[in-house]
């Protein structure tokens, strides 16, 4: 694929693309990750990103919707340009995750899987997160913080909703 | 940044550089890092077979196979390549020990991958984290860029003849592909459904070639056991179970965080010495030693001592080593409920046991905590659990249904407590029962 011209990615992502297909013995490995690194960029799998992943792995369209359905981070909509993931798996739970949880709720004005309506936050419960030892936790797109109480979540979105006028994308 | 703790009774082995700047190559250069592969380099895989045999060193993700072992069944000679995988999907709830390994000693991992590589003829290494890891794959991706520009990885490690190449990988958010076969389909770019077994990985793995897959903690344990000698790892730990293991405190304790203790420390010792005790000295209504997958333990049962033999014995499984702390404050039927929730969340749904099963066991208990079930539920619940075990293709069936079946066992009063109408004792969390 001539990515400079016909790629809906940009041409730091497509060239990275390019290299991921050629990084595995088997081109087809690089679906996963291709994915989730087309997601972080568009903000979710658009019917022009599974068409463009399709063609540059070389599978069918149907195929690449099978294998993206079943993992959990990817998503078929837009979220927020920050998702907020909250664990409330046990070890967060018996540590306030679900307080924490409401509080967010009752901050952002939203539930799980809402997005603000100015598309800046996005919420969801989500399952462990590796931060057992510290919890209770959250990822920030990728970021983590950890220790929380529902005390902190004012100050987190705020430092986040004073980043909106930047360029940051999935900090 | 996670905090990192400490206690006299540690014996830092796997963790010792923790804390030190050691993601940095030349930090770990400087630390004594990649003199383990050289020595296997020069002294070939039979020797590194016998050593890491001698060790004792079991598989740290869980189901303890002697890793020595699982290398030695990998055939000599194959038409197909041999891989080694490391396994970084680390997501079963209570377990945080591989992200501290990722984040503060990635180099050895890399380093342990090449020692197995060497063991079992390998050119090829896999690591595949977790997709929420992300910042952790990129200091593992800046770790392996590093040591192909030193010439560490490459055609000709070290100046030599060999080669070693390492591939990182990232998932997108899966615990059923910590299960091996389901890992391999991963990174073969399928959904993470898992393969009958035999053929074992260690014939018929990767793209159909011999692979050996361990764990993040396993592999990150290996340039140790080399640079101390099998016999003197071995002699950390405890009968048949060498060395340490990262256990992760977690739940209602003073001072939760990851601990390197010898195996067989003791449990009870773990808890009110290691980690300060019940939090706000309250009193301990029970302790899931090994990961959500493993049943619970009563306070009278925790003075055994923590390796894969001795928590067998007790009814239970030292699993990740994610020791999980309940106090007294603690509802068990939600703690239930919300172990059965993540199972069902995450179950492939490849075998109807554990597709049908934990979806019925996520109903049955739902209800349960509302307030809404009957004394034949309490039966159902540990019939349903009974008919899952060892039905299935890969064990997350089995995950599911252990901890349910010890739950409903060992605290049947408690469920009764909420029969017929009433409401939650402890009322918490009642949004549980309608998610």
């Amino acid at each position: 694929m001539n990515t400079e011209t016909m790629s809906i990615f940009s041409p730091q992502l497509a060239a990275r693309f390019d290299a991921l297909v050629a990084k595995y013995p088997v081109k087809r490995s690089a679906l996963v990750p291709m994915l989730l690194y087309a997601q972080d960029e568009i903000g979710y799998l658009s019917d022009a990103v599974i068409a463009e992943v399709a063609e540059r792995i070389g599978i069918t369209q149907l195929d690449v919707r099978n294998v993206a359905t079943y993992y959990s981070m990817l998503r078929f909509k837009p979220a927020g340009k920050y998702n907020i993931q909250v664990c409330t798996n046990i070890s967060c739970m018996l540590r306030g995750a679900y307080e924490l949880f409401e509080r967010f709720q009752e901050e952002l004005h939203v539930g799980h899987k809402g997005v603000t309506p100015d598309g800046t936050f996005s919420l969801e419960e989500v399952e462990c997160i590796g931060a057992c030892c510290w919890a209770p936790a959250i990822q920030v797109n990728y970021a983590f913080h950890d220790e929380l109480t529902p005390n902190d979540v004012p100050k987190i979105l705020a430092e986040y909703k004073a980043k909106t006028n930047g360029s940051v994308k999935n900090a | 940044m996670p905090r990192l703790v400490s206690h006299p009774d540690e014996v830092k082995i796997v963790t010792k550089r923790f804390g030190m700047g050691a993601a940095n190559i030349d930090k770990y250069i400087e630390l004594g890092g990649y003199e383990a592969a050289k020595k296997c380099l020069a002294e070939g895989p039979e020797w590194i077979i016998n050593e890491m045999k001698a060790s004792n060193l079991r598989g740290r993700g869980g189901a303890g196979f002697p890793t020595g072992l699982k290398w030695s069944f990998v055939p000599k000679q194959s038409a197909k390549p041999k891989y080694v995988l490391v396994n970084g999907d680390e997501s079963e709830p209570g377990t945080c020990k591989d992200h501290l390994i990722f984040l503060h000693d990635p180099h050895a991992v890399i380093e342990g991958a090449m020692i197995a590589g060497l063991a079992i003829g390998a050119k090829t290494g896999f690591i595949y984290l977790r997709g929420e890891y992300r910042y952790l794959l990129e200091i593992v991706e800046k770790a392996v860029a590093d040591c192909y520009a030193k010439g560490i990885l490459g055609k000709n490690i070290f100046g030599s003849d060999t080669e070693f190449q390492i591939i990182t990988q990232s998932g997108a958010g899966a615990y059923e592909v910590g299960e091996e076969s389901a890992l391999m389909e991963s990174l073969e770019g399928k959904r993470g459904v898992p393969r009958i077994k035999p053929p074992f990985p260690a014939v018929v793995g990767l793209y159909g070639g011999p692979t050996v897959i361990n764990n993040a903690e396993t592999i990150a344990t290996v340039p140790h056991v080399i640079a101390m000698g099998g016999a003197a790892y071995a002699a950390v730990g405890s009968e048949r179970n060498g060395g340490t293991r990262l256990f992760g405190l977690s739940g209602h304790v003073e001072r939760p965080g990851v601990y390197e203790l010898p195996m067989g420390y003791n449990l009870k010792k773990m808890i009110y010495e290691v980690g300060g005790g019940v939090r706000g000295g309250r009193a301990l209504k029970a302790v899931v030693p090994g990961g959500s997958s493993t049943p619970v333990l009563l306070p009278e049962e925790i003075d055994i001592g923590m390796d894969f033999d001795q928590v067998g014995k007790a009814g239970s499984m030292l699993g990740s080593g994610g020791v999980v702390v309940l106090d007294d404050t603690t509802c068990i039927v939600e703690f239930a409920l919300r172990t059965i929730n993540f199972y069902q969340h995450e179950s492939c749904g490849w075998c109807i046991p554990c597709r049908e099963g934990t979806d019925w066991l996520k109903k049955s208990l739902t209800r349960f905590h509302a307030g809404f079930g009957t004394e034949k539920d309490i039966d159902n619940i540990a019939y349903l659990a009974q008919n899952m075990l060892g039905r299935t293709f890969c064990p997350l069936g089995d995950a599911a249904a252990m901890p349910t079946a010890a739950f409903v066992k060992k605290f049947r009063k408690e469920f009764e407590e909420h029969l017929n109408g009433k409401p939650c004792p402890f009322a918490k969390h009642m949004e549980l029962a309608v998610v």
